[in-house]
């Protein structure tokens, strides 16, 4: 999987677009940002249909874009999922496939169409029009038929968008699986965090048409010097937890983080497997002993790192260490934060009012009928 | 009476209609794609040409057409060092009168259709790996059937009925220039009502067996878009 090196700028409403990046591509790379930021357009750059971008783009050492100078689309071997199909009305699910396939180059090898079509479930659906799918159906024939184009790169944009949420759970668990069953790097664009987190390995951030952050999606959204990329509501870290076992008494599922343990209700995980967690800044409050009568059962024990005030509000922001490298955000008032004495260095208990479940972990298991896409679990108390 | 209907007018326009038709198609096409795609400034201009047909009375234009395909004229000139033969009063000259007559009725509807698909469908037929010729015959053409198919009616149709530009620039030389529609005038002229009545009834059949023809296509297979 080669490095795409996007260095453009073209004007869109609002204002100009100039962004510059190196993706080295891997797994699922979410291009995220707030609706308008430039995301979607940057996507059309990459796939050569903005004609109005002027800069450079290149993948390995194939320049795909020089100045004003342009490789055409159809010889840059990139999937484009849109977020409306855009499936040909003219042709049933069958004739969709076949006109990608039709066009793949000769001798790739890998995957075969009916591999495709297992893999999409795409097979009651073949003889159908697309005007009378769903919106799933539909979403999904599209992503066959461009994997039966056999491109190197896939672009998606926003392909779960119109769906709604029972569509968009039965569908993320295809998406996630698709860098390593069809081996090849995606590049996802979305404005919804759960997506990212869910979906993505790596997060390239963009905020009115500017590269925003970059990384590995826990420590990129941990991130205090950033503005939260997710917006306030949302905004928190990313953690990986063990499963430990299941305690049928309460219903709770036991896991282990860095030697600690977490207890969230669900059935469905077998012992071993590794999730990823996500927790809300808000849902965490800091404790300097450890309370006893109170509700709450997740209580992670840590030691502050960084408080970040937040000018002209009454809040600030925390990162806790909490062992094995990994870190909880969590959010207070900076008075809070001046009655208790917070500071880097000082021991702490976080208070985790509430987890979501977001996916397994690296690597994944075959045969594990776990559903991802569930849609997010939450864990409250 | 009927004996003596001579039915060569009928086939003189037929073939008038099929092969202006033709030519309309190959002309038409690529100008309403353009006029469907372009951000040019020319636009408006090239498209206001286009539909002048609609407006001008057929004599101005058969009129225009007669100036300018005359032997004298430098078109008409090239013509004849060409092909040796005049444009005026001659079938090649109908072919070329009726193309222009007709073009606002091939353009008008593919140019719609071209719209109505816009650029979603070959922007994803090129993420497919499909060029842009490939795109257009195997997306943008399928998906503007419905276009094709009201821009032959039309212009064939229009073909048949034309009665001014034609007596302007092809005369009324039977064999040659002689249509259906100018042996209908003459017909009556000479008051030989039951040959007048006896084409008039062809063409009224024909035209509406094809307009029924077009709206039942239309309403079997609705060509859904988007």
């Amino acid at each position: 999987m080669g490095a795409l090196s996007v260095d453009i700028s073209l004007p869109l409403p609002g204002f100009t677009m100039a962004f510059s990046h190196v993706f080295h591509l891997r797994g699922i790379t979410a291009l995220f940002g707030p609706s308008g930021c430039g995301k979607s357009t940057l996507l059309r750059v990459i796939a050569g249909l903005e004609r109005r971008a002027a800069g450079r783009v290149a993948y390995g050492a194939e320049v795909w874009q020089e100045g004003r100078r342009m490789m055409p689309t159809h010889r840059r071997g990139v999937g484009f999922v849109f977020q409306d199909t855009r499936l040909f009305p003219h042709l049933d699910v069958a004739g969709n496939l076949r006109y990608a396939q039709r066009r793949a180059p000769s001798g790739a090898g890998g995957f075969s169409r009916d591999d495709v079509i297992d893999a999409l479930d795409l097979a009651p659906l073949l003889g159908r029009r697309p005007h009378l799918l769903s919106g799933g159906e539909r979403q999904r024939v599209a992503i066959g038929r461009t994997l039966l184009s056999r491109p190197r790169l896939l672009l998606m944009d926003e392909p779960l968008a119109a769906l709604d949420a029972h569509r968009k759970g039965d569908l993320m668990p295809h998406i996630a699986r698709l860098p390593q069953m069809f081996g090849l790097p995606v590049l996802y664009v979305t404005h919804a965090i759960d997506e990212v987190t869910r979906l993505a390995d790596d997060i390239v951030a963009l905020a009115d048409g500017r590269l925003l952050a970059a990384g590995e999606v826990a420590a990129t959204l941990e991130r205090l010097d950033l503005p939260p990329v997710s917006g306030r509501f949302e905004a928190g870290s990313v953690i990986e937890a063990d499963v430990l076992g299941f305690e049928r008494k309460y219903m709770l599922t036991r896991l282990d983080v860095a030697g600690q343990t977490l207890v969230m209700p669900g059935t469905s995980v077998p012992p071993g497997a590794r999730l990823r967690l996500r927790v809300r800044a808000r849902d965490v409050s800091l404790a300097l002993s450890r309370p006893h009568d109170i509700s709450i059962r997740n209580i992670l024990s840590g030691r502050l790192i960084e408080i970040r005030a937040e000018a002209d509000t009454a809040f600030a922001e925390a990162l806790v260490d909490i062992g094995g490298g990994q870190h909880l955000r969590a959010r207070l008032t900076r008075a809070s934060v001046a009655d208790l004495g917070l500071a880097p260095g000082v021991a702490v208990f976080a208070l985790i009012k509430s987890v979501a479940f977001d996916r397994r972990a690296l690597p994944r298991r075959e045969g594990d009928d776990l559903r991802p896409g569930s849609p997010g679990r939450h864990g409250r108390d | 009476m009927i004996g003596a209907l001579d039915l060569g007018p009928l086939w003189l326009t037929l073939r008038l209609a099929a092969i202006s038709t033709l030519i309309l198609l190959i002309l038409g096409t690529p100008l309403a794609w353009w006029l469907a795609h372009t951000g040019s400034r020319a636009k408006s201009v090239i498209e206001a040409v286009t539909a002048l047909p609609l407006v001008l009375p057929p004599t101005v234009l058969g009129f225009y057409l007669l100036v300018f395909l005359s032997p004298g004229s430098a078109i008409g000139g090239m013509w004849v060092r060409m092909t040796g033969e005049n444009l005026t009063f001659s079938f090649s000259g109908l072919v070329v009168a009726t193309v222009i007559y007709a073009l606002p009725f091939t353009v008008q509807p593919l140019q719609a259709s071209f719209e109505s698909i816009g650029r979603a469908p070959l922007e994803a037929a090129a993420t497919l790996r499909a060029s842009g010729w490939d795109a257009f015959f195997t997306v943008a053409t399928p998906m503007a059937l419905r276009g094709y198919l009201t821009a032959v009616v039309l212009s064939f149709a229009h073909a048949i009925g034309e009665f001014g530009v034609v007596l302007m620039v092809g005369g009324n030389i039977p064999g040659r220039t002689k249509v259906i529609s100018i042996a209908i005038y003459e017909h009556v002229e000479t008051l030989e009502y039951a040959q007048a009545h006896m084409l008039s009834l062809i063409l009224l059949v024909f035209s509406f067996v094809a307009l029924v023809a077009v709206y039942s296509i239309n309403r079997r297979f609705p060509l859904r878009v988007g």
